[in-house]
């Protein structure tokens, strides 16, 4: 009822072809258009349509669903907008609109999920988020209390060793690509990188785990298999990003290097990674942020265990994705508490992949070099 | 006519030959670690393909039989979350590369990449704890009006961890890479052809379908093919919220779901033993083979694509 009576207040106005303003003119600019405000008109009305119906629905089951009126009330946005536009602007601008809403809808239906999970997570996280979460690990622990700092520690532990093995290799496949890399071998890594994008990360977890049964026998669950596992995952990330950094430095800078007579390696060492160095870090702790949230390749490869385990070469090693995944399918008794620190590991772990991001912008946007004048 | 003067020759130093060797030597890494990967995945499998249930205990008769299954419900999974996520994600796109204002536009594509930066892990916690139960009565309502439909069909499931709600999930997932790739393309539409529909009257939307869309498409399906590799191989969340039984069927709402391969292998390789183990190296090769072709032929498409646009 709302949207129609917006309707008839703004659509005479501004709407009849040859549209007569104050003063009888017809303005040949504005003819046959809707105002800029009677879309946003049409939003509230249809929005205050849906909040009515639902709110009468609600009277009852004594449930108010937010979310339902707000989808119902954006749909019936789309239609009445198309209406409207259609009677006074005609066809192919109706459509245009439509689409219009459509393409906004797209993005407001993708930010549901992220604004969903982030509520959830920080309030059902901070139920545990305290002191004794991060100063004790789960062993002897039935129950409540307890905390992740095995997984924690059995993150860092792995995560770094997973650097350790990876940037040296990711940066020299770089440099490689871009300095020395020409020919065939050269292409077949270009694609091999690619595809080894999209390895599943549970395949790279068998093949850790089926490269040190070899040498280990059957059974074994190593930190250091965990760590051989990420690289696999980590290795194309970080050689993509340096070479698109590497291939930013200008040429220039090369030429002049040569002329004044310094060798290929030296300009390399001395020239080009200090110019790249920023965009390179960046694309490092990119790749270190979407490697530490990996469950199943360390699930796989290194196990899960209740107690700290502060070396990579020897039993099974704890890390905070496996960890959450641990405390949901294994929940004893209180429920609650399990989920509870399950949700707290969580939030920790949105919270260092964040920082993680966040860092790596801020040194892409603070160190990156200048090259105008 | 003179002769070409001898080309001067280099001097050939120690620092660069060591630094041009390790930089080949890292660069052969990657080949030799995938193909380490194929050759283990390989060597721990081949046991498995004529083991019989005798011998491995997960089998119910012989490895094709439990494997055929575990493939159609990746296939059917995956499948799903693309229906889903290409409308979404060429929506988003659009959004943000012509319709959103243009100061917006880095920040809203920020925002969507920080969906990437959520763990599996959690998506799978927040399947199970918040998106699985709001589906029930969605669900339940879908059931009861539209249960004549074969895809809608059965039993509807009392707590939403159907393979839809794993799929939709899965779809969430794969939003941002696909985004990515998509709006990429969209921002490479030359300016001309815009410009061109523009000023022969065209509203924003057939400028958008007669001169973005066509030129984008390729790019379109490399991305889809790539969201597609993505949902085939991820793991976790379909492991978490999907509540699995190794069936056929193409019913979505029912408690009876198909489960994918990588699911499987994350539930069952903690307790696996003996043949059991190669079993499941054997699936995860299948799902390795499965995923390494079609992102080869996402790549494939990309690459075609940069030789004959007029983008460079």
């Amino acid at each position: 009822m709302t949207a129609t009576e917006t309707a008839q207040t703004s659509a005479p106005g501004s709407g009849t072809p040859g549209g007569t303003p104050k003063g009888g003119i017809p303005s040949a600019l504005t003819a046959g258009h809707l105002k800029p405000r009677t879309p946003w008109l049409i939003l509230v009305g249809s929005l205050a349509l849906s909040a009515i119906v639902f709110g009468v629905l609600a009277t009852g089951t004594g449930e108010y669903n937010w979310a339902g009126a707000l989808i119902v009330g954006l749909i019936v946005y789309a239609f009445a907008v198309w209406l409207f536009s259609y009677l006074v602007e005609g066809r192919r601008r109706a459509t245009d609109r439509l689409v219009t809403a459509i393409v906004t809808g797209a993005f407001l239906l993708a930010m549901a999920p992220l604004i969903s999970v982030a509520y959830t997570v920080v309030s059902l996280g901070l139920n545990r988020f305290d002191l004794e979460f991060f100063t004790s690990s789960m062993r002897n622990v039935t129950g409540e209390g307890g905390g992740a700092l095995h997984a924690i520690v059995g993150t860092l532990l792995m995560t770094g060793a997973a650097a350790i093995i990876s940037i040296p290799i990711g940066l020299m496949t770089s440099i490689y690509l871009v300095e020395y890399g020409r020919g065939k071998l050269a292409r077949g890594i270009t694609f091999l990188v690619d595809v080894m994008t999209g390895i599943p990360s549970i395949v790279a977890g068998l093949f850790a785990y089926a490269l040190f049964a070899l040498f280990f026998g059957p059974g074994i669950r190593l930190g250091i298999a965990g760590a051989v596992a990420l690289s696999i995952l980590m290795i194309p990330v970080v050689v993509r990003s340096s070479e698109e950094m590497l291939r930013l430095v200008p040429n220039e800078l090369r030429e002049a290097s040569y002329a004044l007579g310094v060798p290929k390696w030296l300009t390399i060492v001395k020239v080009v990674l200090p110019t790249s160095i920023a965009g390179i870090v960046t694309g490092i702790m990119l790749s270190i942020a979407r490697v530490i949230g990996e469950t199943a390749p360390l699930l796989i490869a290194a196990g899960f265990t209740q107690s700290m385990n502060y070396n990579l070469f020897e039993g099974r090693m704890q890390s905070l994705p496996v960890y959450v995944y641990t405390q949901y399918a294994n929940q004893g008794n209180p429920a609650s508490a399990y989920l509870d620190r399950a949700w707290a590991a969580a939030l920790t772990l949105i919270l260092i992949v964040m920082l993680l991001n966040l860092a790596g912008r801020l040194i892409a946007k603070f160190f990156a070099p200048k090259f105008g004048r | 006519m003179t002769t070409a003067p001898a080309p001067i020759k280099a001097k050939a130093r120690l620092g660069d030959l060591v630094f041009s060797r390790s930089a080949v030597f890292a660069g052969s890494m990657i080949l030799v670690a995938l193909a380490a990967v194929a050759i283990f995945l390989i060597v721990q499998a081949i046991p498995a393909l004529f083991a019989t249930n005798e011998e491995a205990s997960i089998l119910e008769t012989n490895f094709w039989s439990y494997v055929g299954p575990l493939v159609f419900g990746t296939v059917w999974a995956a499948a799903i979350a693309l229906v889903f996520a290409v409308p979404i994600s060429i929506g988003i796109a659009l959004f943000i590369s012509h319709y959103a204002p243009r100061r917006l536009a880095a920040v809203l594509g920020y925002i969507v990449d920080l969906l990437a930066a959520v763990p599996s892990v959690v998506f799978g916690l927040w399947g199970i704890g918040v998106f699985a139960p709001a589906v029930v009565p969605v669900y339940a309502w879908l059931n009861e009006y539209l249960g004549w439909i074969p895809l809608f069909g059965g039993t509807a499931s009392a707590t939403g961890r159907t393979i839809l709600t794993a799929a939709m999930v899965l779809a969430v997932m794969i939003l941002p890479i696909m985004t990515a790739i998509c709006r990429e393309v969209f921002l490479q539409t030359p300016v001309l052809h815009e410009e061109a529909a523009l000023a022969l009257g065209a509203t924003r939307w057939e400028m958008v379908r007669m001169a973005v869309l066509p030129f984008g498409r390729s790019g379109i399906v490399s991305a889809s093919v790539l969201g597609l590799g993505r949902a085939l191989g991820e793991t976790m969340a379909v492991a978490m919220v999907l509540s699995a039984s190794q069936v056929v069927t193409f019913e979505l709402l029912t408690s009876v779901n198909p489960t994918t391969i990588a699911a499987n292998i994350a539930l069952s390789f903690p307790e696996a033993y003996g043949l059991n183990v190669n079993v499941l190296i054997a699936t995860g090769l299948i799902l390795f083979i499965v995923t390494f072709a079609v992102n080869a032929v996402a790549r494939w498409i990309v690459d075609r694509r940069k030789e004959f646009s007029g983008a460079n």
